[in-house]
């Protein structure tokens, strides 16, 4: 502006200068501290929502190995009486066994092997014709096609004297039952989590544009319309809700690696052995992995709708102000 | 252009703050709205940029009766407005340059197509050296003229303006007075609130003077 008030054009005499302006920097400011303890939260609640999937995931493939493991068996039992041939027995049991379909295979536990279960009770040196010690043949079936355990249970008893067949479905409906428990009680926790992760990216989405409902309503009067607006904060608030999301997600995945390969060092050590009795093998497979990249995802999508919806619930509030005067925010 | 018939307003169970108001603001009118403090200018001026409804009373503009506005039609009748509020409301992580350019912006406009317009209406407003500057660095006169030639830049039909001097000194309130003048010639409705009864006594304008929620026209 000149110093007589008439604004300064660019008709003067000298040659115009180049202009030179920065890159137009985006409608929503880059960075800031809400933006920051956003994105910080975030990376929270995705790593704990992961450890849980994760947790989840071990228990249930843990109860499945567990489940899969002892149906895998049935045991057929002869208790010795008077004038019984226990050997001979044994071997019509095994063969009478063998003979059904879905039964692949069928091992009589031979005296030695009956010894040394009976050890850590009856101690060493035990003579087995000394004592009334039931005997056993493991039947190993299909587990895709069992055979028909009522039939093999008459077929023995009608064959043999003091005959047991345990095919282990009492105690397997237990572990079933456990393991159903403890995956259901994991889901629960797990939604426990996704709700407070829910919870906590909503609050703090909100908290986070609370501090830019100055730029809402710029944008507002200067005739943006509500989709503009909505649209360049959710594309803003997505961007660091991913960033948070990825960064949680990446510390959950290296935990479950970095347990994986200490389960693999380890392996066959007593410390090994006691984790992959309660944790199987401790890793979460690729199911795990997915199920991660699905958390950040979800998180992502989650804080852009949040932002949406908050947005355009500034720009309906700024609007019931003008249809209610009264109405005070 | 724009017409207020017997229009009152009260916000919430309080009394009326502007009662009876009945006026045209006709095209390319120059007025100044003035009044003493708490006198409702700054209400009145919010009716006229459709960020408040009456609670009582009929308004139109351009052409369209405001009570029966769709919500989502506001943003394309504002962009017929300009506006200066009396806070500037610059943003203040965008330069001068783009804060003059948002409503461009907004309107999905692409950056090549108003550069040039946009770094001459900064230079017609003084500010041509001061494009790549942040608002917390501009003086409060600079601010000013950055919040006009945004509200300038897409050529509104009426422009509004709340206290345009009320943060500059005496030569300065005379340069951007000039600015309003030389804008209505070009075209532009220009409604001023202002209680400087200096600045008024420099033109010879249209004066609405509010005074307990009425108001009285001098032509």
């Amino acid at each position: 502006m000149t110093d007589d008030g008439a604004p300064s054009g660019g008709t003067g005499a000298r040659q115009p200068r180049q202009i030179v302006l920065r890159p137009t920097a985006p409608i929503v400011p880059a960075a800031n501290i809400a933006g920051r303890s956003l994105m910080f939260v975030i990376s929270i609640m995705s790593f704990l929502a992961s450890l849980t999937l994760g947790a989840v995931i071990l228990v249930q493939d843990t109860a499945n190995t567990w489940q899969s493991d002892i149906s895998r068996e049935v045991t057929i039992q002869i208790k010795p009486q008077d004038g019984l041939d226990m050997q001979q027995a044994l071997e019509t049991a095994r063969r009478i066994a063998i003979g059904f379909d879905g039964a692949t295979d069928a091992t009589i536990v031979n005296d030695d092997e009956t010894s040394r279960l009976l050890e850590p009770w009856l101690g060493e040196g035990l003579d087995l014709d000394e004592l009334p010690v039931p005997r056993l043949v493991i039947v190993t079936i299909d587990e895709g096609a069992p055979p028909d355990f009522q039939a093999m249970r008459t077929a023995l008893t009608q064959a043999l004297p003091n005959v047991y067949l345990d095919d282990h479905r009492t105690w397997v409906n237990r572990l079933v039952a456990m393991a159903n428990t403890t995956t259901l009680i994991g889901i629960c926790i797990l939604l426990l989590v996704f709700a407070a992760t829910v919870l906590t990216v909503i609050f703090a989405t909100r908290g986070a544009l609370s501090g830019n409902h100055h730029i809402v309503e710029v944008l507002h009067f200067v005739g943006a319309e509500a989709g503009f607006v909505a649209s360049h904060f959710q594309r803003h608030f997505f961007v660091i809700a991913l960033k948070g999301a990825t960064a949680g997600g990446i510390a959950a995945a290296i935990i479950f690696a970095a347990a994986g390969v200490w389960a693999n060092n380890n392996f066959a050590t007593p410390q090994s052995d006691q984790t992959n009795a309660l944790f199987g093998g401790f890793s979460v497979g690729p199911g795990g992995y997915v199920g991660i990249v699905a958390i950040v995802i979800i998180i992502a999508f989650l804080t852009a709708l949040t932002t949406r919806i908050t947005v355009m619930k500034t720009i309906r509030e700024i609007d019931l102000i003008r249809s209610n005067p009264g109405h005070v925010l | 252009m724009i017409h207020f018939d017997n229009v009152g307003l009260r916000y919430g169970m309080g009394p009326e703050v502007l009662r009876d108001l009945t006026f045209d603001i006709p095209q390319r009118s120059f007025q100044f709205l003035t009044g003493p403090s708490g006198a409702g200018k700054t209400t009145l001026l919010r009716l006229l940029f459709l960020s408040l409804q009456p609670t009582r009373g009929f308004i139109r503009i351009f052409d369209r009766d405001i009570a029966t506005i769709d919500p989502q039609e506001l943003p394309l009748l504002r962009r017929r407005i300009g506006i200066v509020f009396q806070d500037f409301r610059l943003l203040d992580h965008l330069t001068t340059y783009e804060n003059v350019a948002l409503p461009l912006r907004v309107r999905g406009r692409e950056e090549s197509t108003y550069r040039t317009d946009v770094i001459e209406l900064l230079k017609w407003v003084g500010l041509g050296e001061r494009m790549n500057v942040l608002p917390p660095i501009l003086s409060g006169g600079e601010k000013q003229r950055a919040a006009i030639a945004r509200a300038l830049i897409d050529q509104p039909e009426i422009l509004l303006a709340d206290e345009p001097t009320g943060n500059v000194d005496a030569p300065l309130a005379r340069r951007l007075l000039r600015l309003f003048m030389e804008l209505n010639k070009l075209g532009t409705a220009v409604v001023i609130a202002t209680h400087d009864l200096s600045l008024m006594d420099q033109i010879d304008a249209r004066r609405m003077i509010l005074s307990h929620g009425r108001l009285d026209i001098y032509d």
